[in-house]
């Protein structure tokens, strides 16, 4: 008996000895990974960390200065109007084409002539490069020789300031992102539509739903995850959107449509104050945290049950 | 009879040709061979004059032996860039096209770069021909650091004009003004906007728009910040005067949408033949003859800015050769800055019409007078505006900054504030960066 149990208590041992090998041997296959995410992730924001507590100038050094630029940030009316623009600017440029694109992924699911070129063409301003849409429509939006005004007047109405008033600079950069991104929120919905059950639609169409009635109560409900799917994306671009403000306005005009990215940018590559950029940076990053949490939760609620 | 004795002696001064040759070039005192197998590279802005270097790459590489490899990347995002590599200490480059205007007192405090008074100096790696006596005064002066060490060459000095349209002038019977105040008038006398004419486009985009403001403020023989950078000059009676000239000009005069507008919508507006007067920079000359874009070639005029109440300037805004203080090929790279700043790339520079180059003497080289493309009226502005520069910008280390601050200014007076409440604001929040450079 004692035999017995004797080579029970080796042969567990002996197992707990080959898991604790095999656990030693797994962890140096994860190593490399490991060390790539420590160098380009977990590095990167301990030293922007570490940056954002000091007064880090490129031709002057290190200076510590704790928590000195995140109070200085928070007196900063510039980067308090920088946030407010940035919700503003990623309000529209997500309602809009998640609008657009549930409507644009309605219609695309009905069969009509010609419906594979039509969905081609629709998703083409989303396979362009940023930069070389907003030199374009930069380019259509000049007051006196672009194209959109000479369409306006075609049509009787007045010309419009497009990106060069600090009133409408806003709503026009969203036209841009919306003109981009609608396609992707289409596409995502249109996978949506395509895998939907017919059993809830027979049983409307037998107890008498109109087409409305089908659409608020049965589609709708059953497409509203990959709607939320497609929010959470684009809620996540139109936040860093950086690329179609910069090369179309530069934040202008005066600050008109400097966004926090923008904001970043001057205080880091034009100003040179790292360490200000570096509380930008951890702001922001927190910011992003946030409003990702939020629509994650949003997401977990939206899930079919 | 060709003997063997005599193949064998021309075998023998075949072999020491380049010897001879370098014996040679010796004994006229500058061997441009000495660094023959560095490779550099070459960091520039984009510009036409970086388009005239790489052109005739190949020609310093015959030259000297030394292989070249240069890129050109848009000056907003070539300036961080450097700033970032030099700051690291290993910069990716030998030789760096300094944009003076933005980061001079960066760089010159920070000691970026390798002080080349001692190499011009040195006649082991000066060529006697380089004459360096010939550069413009200007541009030598903006080239100094305040404390005597040139850490580049100068290049190119950016000269503000009036582009003005002739053919406009000439419906309304009007001259080209000859001072700041009656330029106002005149542009005032041109507008038309029921008929989509205007007297005046400038820019109105933060930060591109200041040098417009300070062009008029030199006109009062003032400038931004005191001679020693430390105190803002830019609440005072002849700044606000600046202001207003220039917030009744884009107000009354220019186009709908320059608030927001940058050198080039000024450009396109005015190469459509319905504005009179432009003021910028020279260098954006070219587009405005090219007849596949432009409506004002026939018709294009190009002056002086005009005079004002104290004193008669040109904005200018000069372009450098530097060598990094970290490089590691200073010698080879010290040839190439002085190749590209020679008489020789100066003279080509200006034939082309691809920037108003710094040295003097090319501006009077009879090939580049008759065969410049620009013409007479152009090269005697060019000439003109040469003799009367001065810093379109202070010389101050967050210049950048001062653009921004004061360019939303700039851009608030265009929508109704009022130029000396904004200019008291934007003095106040700018002195204690200032200060803070300076400390």
């Amino acid at each position: 008996m004692a035999e017995a149990l004797t080579r029970a208590t080796g042969a567990a041992r002996a197992a707990a000895g080959r898991r604790a090998h095999y656990r030693r041997r797994y962890w140096a296959f994860a190593l490399p990974a490991a060390a790539i995410v420590l160098a380009v992730i977990v590095f990167p924001w301990l030293f922007t960390l570490y940056m954002s507590v000091h007064e880090w100038e490129p031709s002057g050094g290190a200076l510590f200065m704790g928590l000195g630029n995140y109070l200085k940030l928070a007196a900063d009316a510039r980067f308090a109007w920088a946030i407010l623009r940035t919700l503003y600017f990623a309000a529209l440029a997500v309602a809009a084409p998640v609008i657009l694109g549930v409507a644009a992924a309605l219609a695309f699911n009905e069969r009509f002539p010609l419906r594979g070129l039509a969905r081609t063409v629709f998703i083409l301003p989303m396979m362009a490069t940023p930069v070389a849409i907003a030199l374009v429509w930069s380019m259509m939006f000049h007051p006196q020789l672009g194209v959109l005004n000479y369409l306006l007047s075609a049509l009787g109405l007045p010309p419009a300031s497009w990106t060069y008033s600090a009133d409408t600079v806003i709503p026009t950069l969203a036209l841009v992102e919306t003109w981009q991104w609608t396609p992707l929120v289409m596409l995502i919905v249109l996978g949506g539509l395509a895998s939907l059950p017919r059993d809830p639609y027979e049983a409307a169409l037998l107890d008498g739903a109109g087409a409305w009635q089908t659409f608020r109560h049965i589609t709708l409900p059953l497409i509203w995850p990959f709607i939320v799917v497609a929010g959470v994306i684009r809620t996540i671009d139109a936040l860093k959107s950086f690329d179609v403000i910069y090369v179309i306005t530069q934040g202008g005009p005066g600050t008109a449509s400097e966004t926090i990215n923008i904001f970043l940018y001057q205080q880091a590559f034009a100003y040179y104050h790292l360490g200000y950029a570096g509380a930008v940076t951890v702001v922001f990053f927190i910011l992003i945290i946030a409003v990702s949490l939020v629509l994650l939760a949003m997401r977990q609620r939206a899930k079919w049950q | 009879m060709i003997r063997r004795r005599s193949v064998l002696k021309g075998s023998v001064a075949l072999l020491a040709m380049p010897a001879i040759i370098g014996r040679a070039r010796a004994a006229s005192g500058f061997d441009w061979k000495q660094f023959k197998g560095t490779h550099i590279e070459v960091s520039l802005s984009k510009n036409p004059r970086s388009d005239v270097l790489q052109k005739h790459q190949k020609e310093f590489e015959e030259l000297t032996g030394i292989t070249v490899g240069s890129e050109q990347i848009p000056e907003q995002q070539q300036r961080p860039k450097a700033a970032i590599e030099l700051a690291s200490g290993r910069p990716s480059f030998d030789v760096l096209m300094v944009s003076l205007h933005v980061s001079k007192r960066l760089f010159g405090r920070a000691k970026w770069l390798e002080d080349l008074k001692p190499y011009l100096a040195n006649p082991q790696l000066t060529a006697p021909d380089y004459d360096f006596a010939d550069m413009g005064p200007g541009a030598v002066k903006t080239a100094t650091q305040p404390d005597g060490r040139m850490d580049s060459l100068p290049l190119n000095p950016d000269l503000w004009i009036v582009f003005w349209n002739k053919q406009l002038f000439k419906e309304k019977g009007l001259a080209f003004p000859s001072s700041m105040s009656e330029l106002l008038e005149t542009a005032r006398k041109l507008t038309d906007k029921s008929k989509g004419t205007y007297g005046f486009v400038g820019r109105g985009l933060k930060n591109a728009n200041v040098p417009v403001w300070t062009s008029w403020l030199l006109g009062e023989n003032a400038y931004t910040v005191t001679a020693d950078g430390k105190k803002l000059l830019t609440d005072t009676p002849d700044a606000v005067w600046a202001a207003q000239l220039y917030r009744d000009l884009m107000r009354d005069c220019a186009p709908p949408g320059s608030i927001g507008f940058n050198w080039n919508e000024c450009q396109t507006s005015f190469s459509q033949g319905k504005i009179a007067m432009w003021l910028d920079g020279v260098g954006f000359s070219a587009p405005l003859l090219d007849r596949k874009s432009s409506k004002v070639v026939d018709t294009v005029g190009f002056a002086v800015v005009p005079k004002g109440p104290k004193a008669q300037h040109s904005a200018s805004f000069v372009d450098s050769m530097g060598i990094p203080a970290a490089g590691k090929n200073k010698g080879a790279a010290y040839l190439y800055c002085q190749w590209a700043t020679s008489k020789k790339i100066m003279a080509e520079i200006l034939r082309t019409g691809s920037g108003t180059p710094a040295r003097l003497s090319v501006y009077s080289d009879p090939q580049v007078v008759r065969e410049n493309k620009f013409g007479k009226e152009w090269l005697d502005a060019v000439m003109e505006s040469q003799k009367i520069s001065a810093p379109g910008l202070p010389e101050i280390v967050p210049v950048t900054e001062f653009r921004d601050t004061f360019g939303v200014a700039l851009t608030n007076m265009i929508t109704g504030a009022d130029p000396a409440a904004e200019l008291k604001k934007a003095t106040q929040a700018f002195q204690p960066v200032l200060d803070k450079s300076n400390a």
